[in-house]
């Protein structure tokens, strides 16, 4: 309790407060905006935060973070268009209610759901915290180096159809992170004999350059789009009463969200599939299902906002981020010498504590924010696509040039800026490479150490956890070969979908 | 967007035209950084395999051309998808965005971050279009907000422009401090 209060007293600052209302009610604007992500935000919105005390800067990308699914309902509802990429499935039966004129009704459904997701995310980070105190320090080196090795081969497996691209980005990503002078035999690698590959490639300006100057190049390049939509009437909270009636629907799809975002490489799809696929199994109109039924709309924005907080748990507790913005995060986490992992939670349980309550607050904060200025909200997504390519550049530049001041890093953020969106345009995923460059360098440093203390290969897994997450490496890889053979014999024909086009925004 | 039926179908990407043109520049570029890597790391004696210098970007590389390989044998063999060329006009054309960032860039230490960036949003603008005074007049107002809440407020680390060292010098400090 008394860990809560200090946590609590944290948080009690006016720039903490400040922070917290800047970033959920920018995220959820910023998701709104068909075009751009948190992704985007967050890389644009890192450097600036690196002068921030921890509290402060964690605090803003928490709010982008958590809040931006909120936003990205809003146009998925009302144009078919999902503002962020995890709104997709919510255009399911959110447009077709729009196309009945219950537009009003959709929208409040997915504020509410989202809300029970977000919420009821925390409640179980919350109450799953005294058990990873317990369990993350049991996690030593080969634990660590083998859960960042589990988290790579799940984020190529999730790339299905594109499994070799994957591979291929996330050792490119591994690569990256080997450029330059390493830190235990002072030898230079591949810097090709130039001083600027010294240093390496920094993380933060590859994450500028694939996520946001890629997006500026995108709908620079682009036609012109700019979106009307209609504006809805009535009052929002009617949501919250229909939600109610739904309870069982929000409960199972927020804990899916959680299960899945817990484990490195899954997320939303995965939880958000499930989930639908649940609601549509019990309910007692599935026939409704992707023609406007309120029980699909719930399904899929309670899973997909339950999952940022359970996505905190790998990153919190054995610092290995699960996708591309906890990736970001532990960029933050380290500048200001925090150091996520067994450690954390031992030593600073107040700033874990802080965090967590920041994000009930953002969750709060974020539905009155949208109960109150949706019809402005609105506005917002009306912005022309091309006008909002060149905000973003202005932005990436504020984003790369205030690191150290140099327009060497700026030509590398283009470089990787022009790489992404390649990718983008075919259908590649972005987020591997960023994996791999974090993931390669937690990989390299602690297969390193723990190698140095085990005589045999077979002693790297003689401790439970390492025995355990070995076993279950295998069986992943086991279970993905039996998929392809299935897959394979059945030989069925699918249509081609656009989901991932808007994964990377 | 189509009906996705099972968790297997969800998960799939489907190949864009161009793929080819990409799998085989990666596949080369994969091929060139593994051919370097007797010249680029070290082999150091008396050290363990996991420790060598050479470790792990030799692991990297080595997956990397593999799977650059395999994805270049799938698109090979995936039936082809019209467009390929006009894919890559589109990546050729927005070469002319990169050029235009790396102006901004370069201007900023010369004409200052506040004058850099509304010359460059200006006339970004209107070479995109938006020529009415309106347009203008917002792009103006969001280069000079962007600045304002970087550099006045968030305090970014963005030096002075070298045009600065002619204004009066109690204008030039306040220049150089807040835009």
């Amino acid at each position: 309790m008394d860990i809560l209060f200090a946590g609590i007293l944290l948080l009690a600052r006016w720039d903490v407060l400040a922070a917290l209302l800047i970033g959920s009610i920018g995220g959820v604007i910023i998701g709104a905006i068909p075009g751009v992500g948190a992704a985007v935000a967050i890389a644009i919105l890192l450097p600036a935060t690196f002068s921030l005390d921890p509290i402060v800067g964690l605090t803003v990308l928490l709010g982008i973070y958590g809040s931006s699914m909120y936003g990205g309902a809003i146009p998925a509802i009302l144009i078919n268009t999902p503002g962020t990429a995890v709104n997709a499935l919510t255009t399911y039966d959110g447009y077709p209610m729009t196309q009945k004129r219950q537009a009003h009704r959709a929208v409040s459904l997915a504020y509410s759901a989202s809300f029970f997701g977000g919420v009821f995310g925390i409640i179980s980070l919350i109450l799953l915290s005294p058990l990873l105190a317990l369990v993350a320090p049991h996690f030593g080196s080969r634990e660590i180096f083998l859960a960042a090795l589990m988290g790579i081969i799940l984020v190529v497996l999730a790339h299905r159809g594109q499994i070799f691209a994957a591979g291929m980005l996330a050792s490119f990503g591994i690569f990256l992170n080997t450029i330059g002078l390493e830190s235990i035999k002072y030898t230079k690698r591949f810097t090709f004999d130039m001083s600027w590959l010294s240093s390496g490639i920094n993380l933060i300006v590859v994450v500028l350059g694939l996520f946001a100057i890629s997006q500026a190049l995108l709908l620079l390049t682009n036609k012109e789009d700019a979106p009307k939509i209609e504006s809805i009437k009535g009052n929002l909270f009617s949501g919250l009463k229909e939600l109610f009636q739904h309870k069982r629907v929000a409960s199972i799809a927020s804990t899916f969200g959680v299960l899945m975002g817990m484990i490195p490489g899954v997320g939303e799809f995965t939880a958000q599939f499930l989930s639908y696929t649940y609601a549509q199994k019990t309910s007692k109109k599935p026939e409704l299902f992707g023609k406007g039924s309120p029980e699909g709309l719930i399904s899929a924005e309670a899973a997909n906002n339950a999952v940022p907080a359970a996505a905190m748990i790998p990153l919190l507790a054995l610092g290995i981020p699960g996708e591309a913005l906890t990736a970001m995060m532990l960029s933050v986490f380290y500048i200001h010498n925090v150091i996520p992992g067994p450690q954390l939670f031992q030593n600073q349980l107040d700033f874990v504590y802080a965090l967590y309550i920041a994000m009930l607050l953002l969750n709060v904060i974020v539905l009155i924010f949208l109960l109150s200025s949706t019809k402005i909200l609105i506005k917002v997504i009306e912005i022309p696509t091309r006008f909002l390519g060149i905000i973003i550049l202005l932005l990436s530049f504020v984003g790369v040039y205030s690191l150290n001041n140099s327009i060497t890093d700026c030509a590398i953020a283009t470089f990787f800026g022009f790489f992404g969106m390649i990718l983008k345009r075919l259908n590649l995923p972005v987020v591997p490479i960023i994996l791999g460059m974090v993931l390669g360098n937690i990989m390299e440093n602690k297969l390193r150490s723990a190698m140095a203390k085990v005589k045999s290969p077979l002693d790297f897994i003689d401790r439970p956890i390492a025995a355990i997450l070995f076993t279950l490496i295998i069986v992943i890889l086991i279970l993905h070969i039996r998929t392809i053979i299935i897959e394979h014999r059945k030989r069925k024909p699918d249509p081609d979908h656009d989901l991932h086009d808007t994964q990377t925004r | 967007m189509s009906r996705v039926a099972t968790l297997q179908q969800l998960f799939k990407r489907y190949k864009r035209p161009a793929d080819l043109v990409f799998a085989v520049i990666f596949l080369l570029l994969s091929l060139a950084l593994l051919s370097q890597i007797g010249e680029q790391t070290v082999w150091k004696s008396r050290t363990q395999l996991f420790s060598q210098p050479a470790f792990w970007p030799g692991v990297s590389l080595i997956a990397m051309t593999v799977f650059a390989f395999l994805h270049w044998v799938s698109s090979v063999l995936s039936p082809k998808i019209n467009g390929r060329w006009e894919e890559v006009g589109f990546w050729l054309r927005s070469i002319e965005f990169v050029i235009w960032f790396m102006v901004y860039v370069a201007l900023v230490p010369v004409l200052g971050y506040l004058p850099s960036s509304i010359i460059f949003a200006t006339t970004l603008a209107y070479r995109m279009g938006y020529r009415g005074t309106r347009s203008i007049f917002l792009a103006i107002v969001t280069a000079f907000f962007i600045v304002l809440i970087f550099k006045s407020f968030l305090q970014v680390r963005v030096p002075g422009g070298m045009i600065y060292e002619i204004l009066p010098s109690q204008l030039r400090s306040f220049m150089l401090t807040y835009f």
